[in-house]
């Protein structure tokens, strides 16, 4: 939200090279984000060995890494729906806000986050629905441990890989369509409430 | 006008393809409007005083107040700068109700301040008849119900300048007229100095005590209404809707006659009779077309109003091929629109005395 909100408003020194920085999820191969993830913050990666001294945290090949990875992945889309979101509020208002005694800090909490809210609110469920399909970086940065760290794409991959398998892989595949579908209703229908609520539409 | 009372705006703001370049002062309270085409540099100017635009260089004060000096490397932000802003557009929030659009700077206010202008909230609501809004969202309501309430959002956030940027531009005829009252109620109501912006010469007529005309970036000419109006060196004046505007008195019914007199200093004009009590100020537009110019009272004639004047200027006005005469009533100048020839033949000079006669019906009236 706050990396949307510097790029759709900001004006700074390496504004491009943060834009750049957010969108490569979307050009590189997924298997070369989980690769640069593993030498950033695997056991002996710079990052990935601080966090390990300092909070023992290990987050290569764990559930928590798998987290990270699908974060990176669909990152690029949150902040793309949240920078929709936030352009959508008329500079107008703001303007208005800010000649009624508001300071920017204010302006942004009462005017123009309540306004975009519904926007960033399809964005976290679209993206949560997306990282629930994440292969490539996953499998290359946490690996598929069952019941760890494999996403639902994984495991319809591994029950395909045994022989007599296509059984689970179509289950699977069912249920991966049921959750797209859910979550796709599910953003549009609290988007359109919540739009509704704000007087928006 | 550094110190004490007065609104002083000067800047300079380069933008490609546009300069703007303005000097003008004038004093507070009141209502100063600055008139010009679209384009002329008036919203760039509004924006500047609001905070919303930082211009190159300039210094812009407020009653003693420094908003901006480009030398001091004073800019206050527009939150600290108490100048309320209405806008083209309404700007309502439209995720509040009506009630919270209008306490959003009222809370943020913290209620009348030092100085500030101390307006409660059901006065203001009141003097916009707003009561039956209070619990609508801002999209329910019409194009002028929406400026009435972002006219009363900027007055609750206790301004000590009220700036309208065309206010009423965005609102076809009725609509104006709708909201024209409320404007000169609101302005009779708060001894508020109000910074007015327009294209439109009727609402100029309706609301400015102070008048500066704007063009290519540049302040033309700025002072008060009446002075203004009347000056045939300007463009104003050569517009086919000049004419004189000032402020009068109301004096006395003559219900049997069905007429009205007014007051303007030592003049007085006979217009169709008025609703208004005496002693209530109204505001006349003469126009400059109407007025007949007579070296020697004429008898036996409709026209009501003779009066005796001193010519001031006399200037050409080429496309029309006609001199425009501005002459002194005594408290209330007014400007002849005539042929040169009639200038030639009455022998008119400034400094002369001549009768102005103006039919009682070609006075439009306002009430304030």
């Amino acid at each position: 939200m706050l990396v949307a909100f510097a790029l759709a408003r900001g004006r700074f020194v390496g504004r491009f090279l943060l834009d750049a920085l957010v969108n490569l999820p979307l050009v590189l191969p997924p298997v070369v984000i989980g690769w640069l993830l593993l030498l950033l913050l695997g056991r002996h990666g710079p990052l990935g060995a601080w966090l390990y001294a300092a909070f023992g945290l290990r987050l290569a090949f764990t559930t928590a890494g798998a987290s990270l990875a699908c974060g990176v992945m669909i990152f690029p889309q949150m902040v793309r729906a949240c920078r929709q979101g936030l352009d959508a509020v008329d500079r107008g208002l703001e303007q208005a806000a800010r000649t009624l005694g508001a300071t920017p800090l204010d302006c942004f909490l009462s005017v123009t986050l309540p306004l975009a809210a519904p926007g960033v609110l399809v964005a976290a469920i679209a993206g949560y629905v997306a990282a629930l399909g994440e292969f490539g970086a996953v499998i290359t940065f946490a690996a598929n441990i069952p019941g760890e760290t494999e996403t639902l794409p994984l495991a319809i991959f591994s029950a395909l890989q045994i022989p007599g398998g296509e059984t689970l892989a179509a289950r699977l595949a069912m249920v991966s369509v049921a959750l797209a579908l859910a979550g796709l209703g599910l953003s549009e229908w609290a988007g359109r409430r919540l739009g509704q609520r704000l007087g928006l539409r | 006008m550094t110190a004490g009372a007065g609104l002083a705006i000067a800047f300079r703001h380069e933008v490609p393809g546009f300069t703007a370049a303005i000097d003008l002062a004038a004093p507070t309270p009141g209502t100063l409007a600055l008139f010009g085409p679209s384009g002329c540099g008036k919203s760039t100017l509004a924006a500047v005083v609001a905070g919303l635009l930082r211009p190159d260089s300039g210094r812009v004060v407020l009653d003693g107040m420094v908003l901006f000096d480009s030398a001091a490397g004073v800019c206050l932000p527009p939150e600290r700068r108490r100048v309320g802003m209405v806008f083209q557009t309404p700007n309502l929030f439209p995720h509040l109700t009506v009630a919270g659009n209008l306490r959003y700077g009222q809370r943020r206010a913290g209620g009348g301040g030092p100085g500030g202008n101390d307006t409660g909230f059901d006065d203001v609501v009141a003097l916009l008849g707003l009561e039956s809004l209070l619990a609508r969202r801002p999209r329910t309501l019409s194009g002028g119900e929406r400026q009435r309430v972002a006219i009363g959002r900027a007055l609750l956030s206790q301004p000590r300048l009220l700036v309208m940027d065309e206010p009423l531009s965005s609102l076809d005829g009725p609509r104006k007229d709708e909201i024209l009252p409320y404007l000169a109620r609101l302005k009779q109501a708060l001894r508020l100095p109000i910074l007015y912006i327009t294209h439109d010469l009727a609402e100029v007529a309706r609301l400015a005590d102070w008048l500066a005309l704007m063009e290519a970036g540049r302040v033309r000419a700025v002072g008060p209404l009446d002075e203004i109006a009347v000056r045939g060196d300007l463009p104003l004046a050569l517009r086919d809707d000049a004419g004189a505007m000032f402020a009068a008195r109301v004096q006395e019914h003559d219900a049997a006659r069905q007429l009205t007199t007014l007051a303007a200093g030592a003049a007085r004009l006979l217009v169709p009779l008025l609703a208004a009590a005496p002693g209530t100020m109204v505001r006349l537009r003469v126009p400059a077309r109407e007025v007949i110019l007579a070296t020697d009272a004429p008898r036996g004639i409709s026209v009501h109003n003779v009066l005796a004047t001193t010519i001031r200027t006399i200037t050409e006005d080429p496309p029309r091929r006609a001199t425009l005469v501005a002459v002194d009533a005594g408290g209330a100048a007014l400007l002849a629109r005539v042929t040169p020839d009639a200038v030639a033949r009455l022998g008119l000079v400034p400094g002369a005395a001549v009768l102005a006669l103006v039919k009682s019906m070609a006075i439009e009236v306002f009430s304030s």
